[in-house]
């Protein structure tokens, strides 16, 4: 028996959270005895792409290359995924927990009556039943689940997992899902993405800006240190409300959750519902002239200071070191 | 039209997240209950929607008794009629089903909710439904306009946004700027009050995914600070302490 990976790819090129997932389903064959890791890729993606799924840890690939696939159609990723799932005879699916994925393994939970928990964070503990440890309460706490059917999903937050990079070459093989038209019965008429920056909920490290930093004209220094460090830029709800930065920039309890290694927080003030989209980062950096502010208390670093004097400042002090 | 709002009721986004004494059960003391912050949202715009299409509202939630408070909070800020389905929610797909069986019952052209409730984040009930139901779901859905039986969406992705099309019934998964969150006011809350509040009984379904036990996360230690005007012992420490760099 398999353990199969949902594969996610951004105009084809697998995403690392894919790879983290893939990553964990390694980890876990190896600790249940489960067999090998079958991934699943769905639409055009190159082969030397599909080469990192083997370094991950899948032995083998299963590629659905109809371009149709591309984007991604929720119904149709769903329902060739659950055609992957029942060829294989796989009884765990795992997946990175991710917008697109989120919405494939719903759908994939209910064809295939398995017991589905998200946010998972560490492998489970499979001694005397199947106890997952879950993020919950947006990073504030955690929980532990036992799932009691035995198809299960296991959709795994991101950076929760070291990414292994030694696995062998994958056999890639092609595989033919059955489609219908009721499964692109929607229409994506068009996509916008951001490009060439890092993508935020991916990044290593963030660069975040808030209300502190006063007006949308200001963001070139946070751009600058996002540069040099080869981070994403981030900002507060308020930021985003003004729209002084796109939606998708905004993190917090309402907004995106990231877990970078490295988080810098400039100019905002640490409200409990922007801690909770980023409490899971390793390291918080906090810039604030207030040092009341209570960001300094989720912070490891900070510095107590004026914005616009501290970060050109740091921002040459990084070009020196880096 | 007739549209169904899903809600669920969530501690307060400012609440301290506490267990009990042996961590196998959440720790309700002084803790204030809301609608879930993205079910607002499917809210507002659900409100919305009814308006322009002079439809009928209908808001439901999977809970005991007391979450009947944030259902009359559901009412004043403008559903018609709520539904409580009595039971404690036990996980995604329970709560999936009483949705599911109830929504068939209904025949909604349009089920909406928020992308993730804030106590589990799952994000999965909205796709649970859209698939028991066999229609299409969609989400996180940050814009959402019907034209003639059709939906017109835009849907967040990673680093961007995707533009959809779809035919009703659908279910989304909302989440800003879908809408404005709305308040309500005193004639609101004052109707509230005389709308109809239905308590059904739950479906039977078994328990896939239990929660046995919880766990908070170690304690942050102090913060250390670095002097503003010493801006590279920042950089040193990130290096050599942190390793981050
Ligand atoms: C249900 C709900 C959900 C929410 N969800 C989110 C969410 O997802 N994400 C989110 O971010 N917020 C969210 N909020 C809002 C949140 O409560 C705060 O209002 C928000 O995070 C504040 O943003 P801010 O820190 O940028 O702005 P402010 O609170 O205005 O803080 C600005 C900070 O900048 C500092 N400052 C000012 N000038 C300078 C300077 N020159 N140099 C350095 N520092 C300076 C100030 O000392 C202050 O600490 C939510 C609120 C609610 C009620």
């Amino acid at each position: 028996m398999s353990i199969l990976v949902y594969i996610e790819h951004a105009e084809g090129k697998v995403k690392k959270t894919s790879l983290e997932a893939v990553s964990f389903a390694h980890a876990l064959a190896a600790q249940t005895g489960e067999g090998d890791v079958v991934a699943v890729a769905l639409g055009t993606i190159a082969e030397e792409e599909l080469a990192a799924v083997g370094s991950a840890g899948a032995s083998k690939v299963m590629h659905a290359a109809d371009s149709k696939l591309d984007e991604g159609v929720i119904q149709a990723h769903a329902s060739a995924l659950a055609q992957a799932y029942k060829q294989v005879g796989a009884k765990t699916l795992v997946l990175a927990k991710s917008s697109l994925g989120d919405a494939v393994a719903a759908r994939l939970a209910v064809k295939v009556g398995a017991g589905l928990a998200s946010n998972v964070v560490e492998l489970p503990k499979t001694d005397s039943g199947y106890t997952v440890k879950r993020s919950i309460y947006t990073g504030k706490a955690f929980a532990f689940s036992t799932i009691t059917t035995d198809d299960k999903i296991l959709a795994i937050k991101k950076n929760a997992i070291d990414l292994k990079t030694d696995g062998e070459a994958a056999q890639v093989e092609q595989f033919e899902a059955a489609l219908s038209e009721s499964d692109f019965a929607s229409i994506i008429t068009s996509t916008e993405r951001a490009t060439g920056d890092v993508l935020l909920p991916e990044a290593d490290i963030v660069v975040s800006g808030g209300r502190g930093l006063k007006g949308p004209e200001n963001w070139g220094m946070v751009e600058d240190m996002a540069k040099i460090l080869g981070a994403a830029t981030a900002c507060s709800k308020p930021v985003s409300d003004l729209e002084w930065r796109p939606h998708h920039e905004h993190v917090g309890q309402t907004g995106i959750k990231v877990a970078p290694s490295l988080y810098i927080a400039i100019g905002i003030s640490g409200a409990i519902q922007h801690l909770a989209g980023v409490n899971s980062s390793k390291c918080i950096v906090v810039i604030n002239k207030d040092p009341d502010a209570p960001f300094f208390k989720a912070a490891d670093y900070g510095i107590v200071g004026d914005a616009f004097e501290v970060v050109p400042k740091l921002n040459e002090a990084l070009k020196a070191e880096l | 039209m007739k549209i169904l709002v899903c809600i669920t009721h969530v501690p307060d986004t400012t609440s301290k997240i506490q267990f009990t004494s042996d961590n196998t059960k959440f720790d309700t003391t002084g803790v204030q209950y809301i609608i879930g912050p993205y079910d607002d949202y499917a809210l507002a715009r659900a409100v919305e929607l009814r308006d322009q299409t002079s439809g009928k509202l209908t808001v439901l939630n999977v809970g005991e008794a007391e979450t009947e408070p944030t259902l009359r909070k559901a009412l004043a800020i403008g559903a018609d009629e709520a539904i409580r389905v009595n039971a404690a929610p036990q996980d995604s797909m329970y709560v999936a089903k009483q949705i599911a069986h109830y929504a068939k019952e209904g025949a909604y052209d349009l089920i909406l909710m928020g992308r993730e409730s804030i106590d589990f984040n799952g994000g999965m009930v909205h796709g649970m439904v859209g698939e028991l139901l066999g229609i299409p779901s969609f989400s996180p859905v940050m814009k959402l306009d019907i034209d003639g039986g059709k939906a017109k969406m835009a849907r967040e992705i990673e680093g961007g946004k995707e533009l959809l099309e779809a035919d009703l019934p659908l279910v989304a998964g909302c989440q800003e700027p879908i809408a404005e969150w709305k308040i309500p006011n005193m004639r609101g809350i004052m109707s509230a009050r005389t709308k109809p509040l239905n308590v059904v009984e739950a479906i039977a379904q078994e328990t896939q995914v239990e929660a046995v036990k919880y766990e908070l996360p170690p304690a942050k230690g102090a913060v250390k600070l670095v002097d503003k005007d010493n801006v590279s012992e920042l950089v040193n420490l990130l290096k050599n302490e942190a390793k981050v760099l």
